[in-house]
């Protein structure tokens, strides 16, 4: 069986903080800010709002607009966990009263592509025969607010599909998938501590839980793992990027993202950027310019990603006609 | 000048949008208004179409386009059809 999208729903917070916020209490500007990232806002969540509460606000715009659908199974891309334990799609999926196999996956930015991947294999194998897949994040809450080199990238959001059982040669059909990691730059884009290598258990270990990043060497790889890995892609399923309607990278930053379309030869009005207004969501970013993009039924959307790990994936389809 | 250097302006007219009367062999990156993430895509573009690596190190210390012809040529660029 084939994975079909057949439904879309996002979430997020209410506040909006502006670049001028940030730069009130950082030594950054507007200016800078915008031209090295392309960003110029982001959502944050307030102080008593975590990961599974933006899940399941995405979940749920996305049952009203396709109610009754039966949903059986329930994966959350999330890096930034409610808990240690247990994962976050449990707690949502009893918050939606389902009573599904639901469980996490961890592969940061990329997150969301390997959740697409993970439900493709459960409808693919009879275990399920629609799957909701979320990819949720709360990254102001690892972030160090007071680190103007990483403070200002990211936001949080949440935005949920539904995949179900289907043809190949229907709208919203999904695949094939490219997928990949190297675990030897882990450190490059990294949160030390916090977990079982080395817990919080004083003043210099709470301050090293925040999340750190060689800008340089994430630029590099990205532009270079994205750009191959939908090539790759492309060759595996028999196309070329002039059969690609539409461009769907992970919204990091705005520069990465021309870098990668620029190698793949993408025509700057297929390329679909969103980062502007929400900055880099992790595993939620795709979701959240998928169904902000005003994608028309029929055209096909190359979808890549990248991220901490280092992971990348990348996967094709084609946009459903959704009654939204 | 030299097969790289032409090369060099090449790339940075065509993928930096530099004004080509504002190149020459003394301008600096500074000079042509490109910053550090704009030296890492220079360092990338480097790698693709001229076949050497230029480390992050390397590439915060370029500074005029006469060293970073000369550093490109010490690691043995080549550009195809030239020479």
């Amino acid at each position: 069986m084939t994975a079909v999208l057949d439904g879309i729903g996002t979430a997020v917070p209410r506040q909006v903080v502006t670049n001028d916020d940030l730069a009130q209490r950082l030594d950054t500007s507007d200016e800078w800010i915008r031209t090295r990232t392309g960003i110029a806002q982001r959502h944050i969540a307030d102080a008593s709002t975590a990961t599974s509460d933006l899940a399941f606000e995405a979940a749920e715009a996305l049952l009203k607009t396709a109610p009754g659908s039966q949903v059986g199974a329930l994966i959350v891309a999330t890096t930034t966990p409610d808990h240690l334990m247990p994962g976050v799609a449990p707690l949502v999926a009893g918050r939606l009263g389902l009573a599904v196999p639901a469980y996490d996956v961890q592969a940061v930015c990329s997150g969301f592509i390997y959740g697409l991947a993970s439900a493709a294999g459960l409808i693919a194998a009879g275990i399920a025969e629609r799957v909701m897949v979320i990819g949720a994040e709360v990254m102001s809450r690892i972030v160090d607010h007071d680190d103007r080199g990483t403070a200002v990238l990211f936001g949080d959001g949440a935005g949920a599909v539904t995949l179900r059982a289907g043809a190949p040669d229907e709208l919203g059909a999904i695949g094939p998938f490219d997928l990949g990691s190297d675990g030897e730059h882990a450190r490059q884009l990294f949160v030390e501590t916090g977990g079982t290598r080395t817990p919080v258990v004083d003043a210099d270990t709470q301050r090293r839980r925040f999340l750190t990043m060689d800008g340089k060497q994430v630029y590099r790889h990205a532009v270079r793992r994205m750009t191959e890995s939908s090539q790759q892609l492309l060759d595996r399923a028999g196309l070329t990027v002039g059969d690609v309607d539409r461009f769907v990278a992970h919204q990091a930053n705005l520069r990465i993202l021309m870098a990668v379309a620029d190698r793949l030869g993408i025509p700057p009005e297929r390329r679909v950027s969103n980062v502007d207004r929400y900055g880099n969501t992790s595993a939620a970013s795709i979701p959240l310019a998928l169904a902000d993009a005003g994608l028309r039924p029929g055209e096909r959307v190359l979808l890549t990603a990248f991220g901490s790990g280092f992971t990348w994936g990348s996967t094709l389809m084609t946009w459903p006609d959704l009654q939204l | 000048m030299s097969p790289v250097y032409d090369k060099v302006k090449q790339l940075l007219v065509d993928k930096f949008g530099v004004p080509e009367e504002e190149i020459s062999p003394t301008a600096t990156f500074t000079d042509l208004d490109l910053d550090s993430l704009d030296l890492v895509e220079f360092a990338l573009a480097a790698e693709e179409e001229l076949g050497v690596r230029i480390t992050d190190e390397e590439a915060e210390q370029l500074d005029t386009l006469d060293d970073t012809v000369k550093l490109l040529e010490q690691k043995g660029a080549t550009v195809e059809g030239a020479g």
